[in-house]
């Protein structure tokens, strides 16, 4: 008698669409990547774009602050807007873009990815931590896994391969002492 | 036409196209991420207990498929590679950064982008990442200072890629990234099935067709090559402004019109131009520089000079002036066109090279006699003693030559400053 439900498939219509396969996934991403290099000289990223909207948030409290801070300076510093930089509108664009595709695969939702054995409350603190380390490590290495690992690792920069082995390394040596947030 | 398009190296407020095309490469790298399952962070920390390897597979598909474009296309000589932007190496923050990396991304189950794509559908973890990443960001600010100098001197490479590292041509450095990447994703699917107990039996068919299709397309990056000086020389192009109007000039145009030989004169007062940043290349022999050499200048044997175009591209001042010096002019010619079919900017001749220097500046120092014995690209003059910049002359005094009249030849083209970093 399990044959008359057709609640299942009527329930995937409308319930998130499946991801995409990962090979095609990174065959588009390839293309987007090769496609920004090939006009504009400049791959993708994100980091940058956070220390820059850092900066601004800076310069309109405090612009004292921005003088007495060299790397601050560099973005902020004088008639200089930290937010005229390519990277920004990347930025936004990429919150749109993921916000796009939510919508268009229907995974518009309020929800907390997370291993099943921790709070929903914990997992926020640990998001915010790990959000707090990533981008300290990414701009001490001037740049995240977009940036380095994919942008620089596609040109063949030293450093990025470097980076790109560092990054894969220090979460494979970490991960079996926080195996708990995850399994 | 020459890719990548200059005018969308930066975003700039004259052209507004060029918020939108970055707007619209963020859009697309948003768009993949998410679609590919990026924005959830169980997916993501599945790497690292071998359970699922997306992260692995989406990455490297997404280099190889990219690295092969990139270099088919500087192969057949439609993209500058030299003026797309290659992230400097610094060995020593680059690895400490990413291991501080590797930790936030099992801590907080994201790296920066992926937590846009998450937090832009409602994760509010993604949201907590994001927040958690100003605060880092903002930290690294702050404290900078305190490391300022072991973080941007030590391990400094400059702009320093793989295939010079092994030594290797460009493509056969793709094909053997390509290789181990295909070797990865195996390898890969075996830890997926062996560990995440995932059934492998319903995966396409159509991925060994990419996997052959990206392997094909490396050997042909192999056996295209990249091009030769000679066809990059050829394509290079100058603009002046004549009369109010742009000119374009080929490099030869530049060289017969003699456009980009500056007098002694103009070479010696950039050194106190606060505009610029002057940096002579003498491209002579060492025994020559030793007898004699203009103050500042940096031996470079004419022999030598493309081991340090990575050097000069990379030369941190946007502001930097190459002037190149030569006996005479032939050496400083033949460096000249290296350098430009390299894609390095701001490069001149001293005009004359040094023995035009000396009969400019160095007229009446009864130390130096002529030596009407030298042919074409020698020393005119014979020295008492390899005194290098010693003598008077290779450091005018600036009182005694501040006013001096000449034709300004050069033209200060700005190279992208990016004082940001990479990523930024």
């Amino acid at each position: 008698m399990t044959t008359a439900t057709p609640a299942t498939p009527q329930k995937a219509q409308y319930g998130p669409k499946p991801y995409v396969h990962p090979y095609f996934g990174g065959f588009v991403l390839g293309i987007v990547l090769f496609l920004a290099m090939f006009l504009t000289g400049n791959g993708l990223g994100s980091s940058g774009a956070t220390s820059r909207i850092d900066a601004a948030i800076v310069d309109a409290i405090s612009p004292s602050h921005v003088d007495n801070n060299p790397y601050l300076l560099k973005m902020a510093g004088g008639d200089k807007n930290p937010l005229d930089d390519w990277i920004v509108p990347v930025f936004f664009g990429a919150l749109l873009g993921g916000f796009s595709s939510g919508l268009f695969n229907r995974r518009l939702k309020f929800e907390t990815t997370k291993g099943p054995n921790i709070s929903v409350r914990t997992r926020w603190l640990v998001a915010f931590l790990g959000g707090v380390i990533f981008l300290y490590g990414a701009r001490l290495a001037r740049g995240c896994t977009s940036g380095q690992a994919l942008t620089g690792g596609t040109t063949l920069s030293a450093g990025s391969w470097l980076i790109m082995f560092s990054i894969f390394g220090g979460a494979y040596a970490l991960a079996y002492f926080v195996r708990k947030l995850w399994n | 036409m020459q890719f990548p398009l200059q005018s969308f190296n930066a975003v700039s407020a004259a052209n507004p196209w060029t918020y939108v095309l970055f707007g619209l490469i963020g859009f697309a790298f948003g768009f993949t991420l998410e679609m590919s399952g990026f924005g959830n962070s169980t997916k993501l920390a599945a790497q690292f207990y071998f359970k699922e390897l997306t992260v692995l597979k989406v990455m490297f598909t997404a280099i190889v498929t990219a690295m092969v474009l990139t270099f088919g296309a500087a192969g057949l000589g439609i993209l500058d590679f030299s003026l797309v932007w290659v992230n400097h190496t610094y060995i020593a923050s680059g690895i400490v950064g990413g291991l501080i990396m590797g930790v936030g991304f099992i801590v907080g189950g994201f790296c920066p982008t992926t937590s846009l794509a998450s937090a832009s559908t409602g994760k509010i973890d993604g949201m907590m990442f994001m927040l958690g990443g100003f605060v880092g960001a903002f930290l690294f600010g702050e404290t900078e200072q305190y490391f300022t100098q072991w973080y941007n001197n030590a391990g400094f490479y400059g702009r320093l890629t793989l295939d010079q590292v092994f030594g290797l041509p460009v493509g056969v450095v793709v094909l053997l990234v390509v290789l181990m990447a295909l070797f990865m994703f195996w390898g890969a699917e075996q830890l997926e099935r062996l560990i995440g107990k995932k059934d492998m039996s319903h995966e396409p068919r159509l991925r060994l067709f990419g996997a052959g299709a990206l392997f094909v397309g490396a050997v042909a990056v192999v056996l295209i090559g990249q091009p030769s000086l000679e066809s990059r020389y050829a394509k290079v192009t100058f603009t002046r402004t004549v009369n109010a109007q742009e000119v374009s000039y080929s490099a030869d145009d530049m060289l017969a019109n003699r456009l980009v030989f500056v007098s002694p004169a103009e070479a010696f007062k950039a050194e106190y131009n606060q505009s610029m940043n002057p940096i002579y290349l003498d491209v002579r022999s060492e025994a020559d520089y030793n007898l004699y050499h203009i103050e500042n200048a940096v031996n470079v044997p004419l022999a030598h000079i493309s081991e340090v175009i990575p050097t000069l591209l990379s030369e941190p001042a946007a502001n930097s002036v190459f002037i190149l010096i030569s006996n005479d002019e032939t050496a400083a010619v033949q460096a000249w066109k290296i350098l430009v079919a390299s894609s390095v900017p701001n490069v001149y001749v001293l005009e004359g090279g040094v023995n035009n220097w000396i009969s400019f500046f160095a007229e009446d120092d009864p130390a130096l006699q002529p030596n009407p014995l030298a042919g074409d690209d020698q020393l005119k003059y014979t020295f008492p003693a390899a005194l290098g910049a010693r003598y008077e002359s290779c450091s005018p005094s600036p009182i005694e030559y501040e006013n001096l009249t000449y034709d300004a030849r050069i033209v200060l083209q700005l190279k992208r400053d990016k004082s940001g970093g990479g990523c930024g």
